[in-house]
């Protein structure tokens, strides 16, 4: 036993434990616990039936009561595990409630009823998913349409960031010309001005252009991103100038060497951007908020807070759908978090 | 062997990449003809020009149009949201929003949400930031030792930087609920006998709304911060090791003084963002009790678009107000990261 935990507690380098290095790992596990567990609390939650999230101290797995059915009766009845006054316990099935006393009936024998106090009863349980709090927002309310919504955005307004940014950085990046510097200056300048600035101008603009209430009027203000322009250039830079000249030569148009040469080659680039972009435009919540007042263009983040501030908000339906709306960004980041670790240490930007 | 590896089939990966590439290809193809003809046009000087073009079209439009008008906005008055049937009042809306008999007493001032949207974000902004920026730098550092799953750790502090504001609001209300699960926790253990009602009492609320932002972004710094640390150069510490120096002194004598600039980052950073927090407090907790969780950017969202009398000109003179906040702000950022350059 003292050979495991000292094969164990090996470090390499010989060096002994430090009182940090135990501090460390305590950190850590605080770390995990305080990080992932409020995200799985919210999908061990997400398959609780309605009744089951009423439930106060809250069970830790998604439970629900096990139910019979009983000759002579048409329902489904539930089950109870009860303990009879001389104190064995027999599982039996509840008919009806009267007041404090429950009138039972054992599935085996069904033509007696007995008659148990509710104290002495307690419901026999079994672990079941409510895939239903998935189903039913999908089908009745407007979920599908949400989603439907946010997808539309994220990849269109992806293809035409990518598509703008990369011409932008390319010119900036491969010609020497009057006005480069004004440019790239103009470009800086926006990346002072955040949206919670301009919002009310912003909207007059969108307003004047008849894209209130449309998905475009999500898509477009926001696809000119300073920060592309300014990463793909900085890779672009990276190119070696006689691949173009060569193409030159070869009478190729700017647009060729555009996109046959410099797109090929600055793919790395193009990917953060696009993983960044996908990012940014899931998770985009003020301007869709102030763009978009019909509930049939809501895009998924603003129809989930419309749900959540209703008056009775049915928990049971916000939580599957919040479970839906943070699939995808943790289903990105399971496969491509070197990309944006990554890009964000290189970078600065988020 | 190499007959064999020549003759393998395009895996399911190079398929799917051929797939996506396909839409690309055909809308570059579809936009050869008319660069060509442009480039006929304008020749090869003009070329780059040409390549701006949209993405410079789109700024104009989208930001510095908008800025513009903003200003305008700000000395117009009247429900109207066209430029054109607002009428002129000069300065009143500033006059308006800075009309207080005792600045330090927020009751006296005649547009009392929008000055305490401000104590608030400031409230807000001092604990987030420094809060954060403590705890980023303990995460980075521990994550910068000799620990195992290294790459695991880092995801487990970055991911939720990655969730959308919706998501992380609503994760944590459902927990803080009065039937929520730190409420069964507190009881449970016998900390209090009453659930907590958190979103009632004003302190506890501003408490949450800090500590909720903080869960959510923290994870970016520490990244900033630990790209910072592993920049420093090993032989610093392994001379300090050779002459048994303690690890506490290391750290203030080395890892700190490098580390330094990087910090000055964060900070700038962090305020940048603080100043404009919105989403996530504005679905967890509403801006409520009340108005003790409101910030400024919730005041202007609410006046310009979520109140009853949408007054754009008030909300246009107090986004001009954040506007040169953020400016402050980012010439420092500016001035920080030069000298960081020249360091």
């Amino acid at each position: 036993m003292a050979s495991v935990v000292r094969f164990l507690t090996r470090r390499r380098g010989g060096t002994r434990w430090h009182w940090t290095d135990v501090a460390a790992y305590a950190y850590l596990g605080l770390g995990i616990l305080l990080m992932f567990g409020p995200v799985a609390w919210l999908v061990l939650s997400s398959f609780k039936t309605q009744a089951g999230l009423l439930e106060f101290p809250p069970t830790f797995l998604p439970l629900s009561q096990v139910e019979v059915t009983v000759d002579g009766y048409d329902d489904p009845l539930p089950l109870f595990s009860v303990t009879t006054e001389d104190g064995t316990v027999r599982e039996l099935a509840q008919i009806r409630r009267v007041g404090i006393i429950a009138q039972m009936v054992d599935p085996a024998d069904p033509e007696t009823r007995i008659d148990v106090p509710i104290a002495d009863r307690e419901p026999v349980r079994e672990f079941s998913l409510a895939t239903e709090n998935y189903t039913k927002p999908l089908e009745q309310f407007d979920f599908l349409r949400y989603l439907r919504n946010s997808i539309i955005v994220t990849t269109v307004a992806t293809a035409i960031t990518l598509i703008i940014n990369s011409m932008a950085a390319y010119g900036l990046s491969i010609y020497e010309f009057r006005g480069r510097t004004v440019a790239l200056g103009f470009v800086i300048s926006t990346l002072m001005i955040p949206i919670t600035v301009i919002l009310v101008p912003t909207y007059l603009v969108v307003t004047e252009l008849g894209m209130v209430n449309s998905l475009w009027g999500v898509i477009l203000p926001g696809a000119a991103t300073p920060t592309g322009v300014f990463l793909l250039r900085q890779y672009m830079l990276t190119i070696p100038r006689e691949l173009i000249e060569a193409a030159r030569m070869d009478k190729a148009s700017e647009w060729q060497i555009y996109w046959r040469i410099v797109m090929p080659l600055s793919l790395p680039a193009l990917a953060v951007l696009a993983i960044f972009s996908v990012m940014w435009r899931w998770n985009e919540f003020l301007w869709p908020l102030v763009v978009l007042a019909r509930s049939e263009v809501y895009t998924l983040q603003v129809g989930l807070n419309a749900f959540q501030g209703e008056l009775q908000v049915q928990w049971h339906f916000v939580l599957a759908m919040t479970v839906v709306t943070l699939l995808p960004v943790v289903v990105v980041f399971a496969f491509l978090q070197r990309f944006i670790t990554t890009g964000i240490a290189n970078t600065g930007m988020k | 062997m190499v007959d064999q590896a020549v003759d393998t089939p395009p895996t399911l990966k190079s398929r799917a990449a051929e797939w996506a590439a396909l839409p690309v290809r055909g809308v570059m193809r579809l936009l050869d003809w008319p660069m060509r003809l442009a480039q006929r046009i304008v020749g090869l000087g003009g070329m780059p020009y040409v390549f701006l073009l949209p993405n410079l079209i789109f700024f104009g439009t989208f930001v510095i149009t908008p800025l513009i008008i903003n200003f305008a906005f700000s000395l117009t008055g009247g429900p109207n949201l066209f430029i054109e049937d607002r009428p002129y009042v000069g300065g009143e809306q500033y006059g308006y929003l800075f009309d207080c008999e005792n600045a330090l007493n927020v009751s006296t001032c005649r547009e009392d949400r929008f000055w305490r949207g401000i104590y608030n974000t400031g409230t807000f902004v001092f604990f987030q930031v420094s809060l954060m920026i403590l705890f980023s730098l303990v995460t980075a550092l521990v994550l910068n030792m000799r620990i195992k799953a290294r790459g695991f750790f880092r995801s487990v502090f970055f991911f939720p930087v990655l969730l959308s504001p919706v998501v992380v609001a609503l994760i944590w209300k459902w927990i803080l609920l009065r039937d929520g699960l730190l409420n069964a926790f507190l009881m449970g253990s016998g900390i209090v006998d009453e659930p907590m009602l958190f979103f009632v009492q004003p302190f506890w609320a501003m408490f949450w709304a800090i500590f909720v932002s903080i869960w959510a972004h923290m994870g970016f710094y520490t990244l900033i911060i630990l790209a910072g640390l592993q920049a420093i150069p090993q032989d610093l510490y392994e001379a300090a090791q050779m002459d048994g120096t303690p690890r506490l002194r290391v750290f203030w004598r080395i890892t700190l003084p490098l580390l330094w600039p990087n910090l000055l980052v964060v900070l700038v950073l962090s305020l940048i963002k603080g100043v404009q927090t919105f989403d996530e407090v504005y679905v967890l907790t509403g801006g409520g009790p009340g108005t003790a969780t409101q910030f400024i950017v919730q005041y202007i969202y609410n006046t310009g678009f979520s109140n009853q009398v949408q007054n754009f000109g008030l909300a246009a003179a107090a986004s001009m107000v954040l506007g040169i906040v953020l400016l402050v702000l980012t010439i420092a950022q500016l001035v920080v990261a030069r000298r960081k350059g020249g360091v």
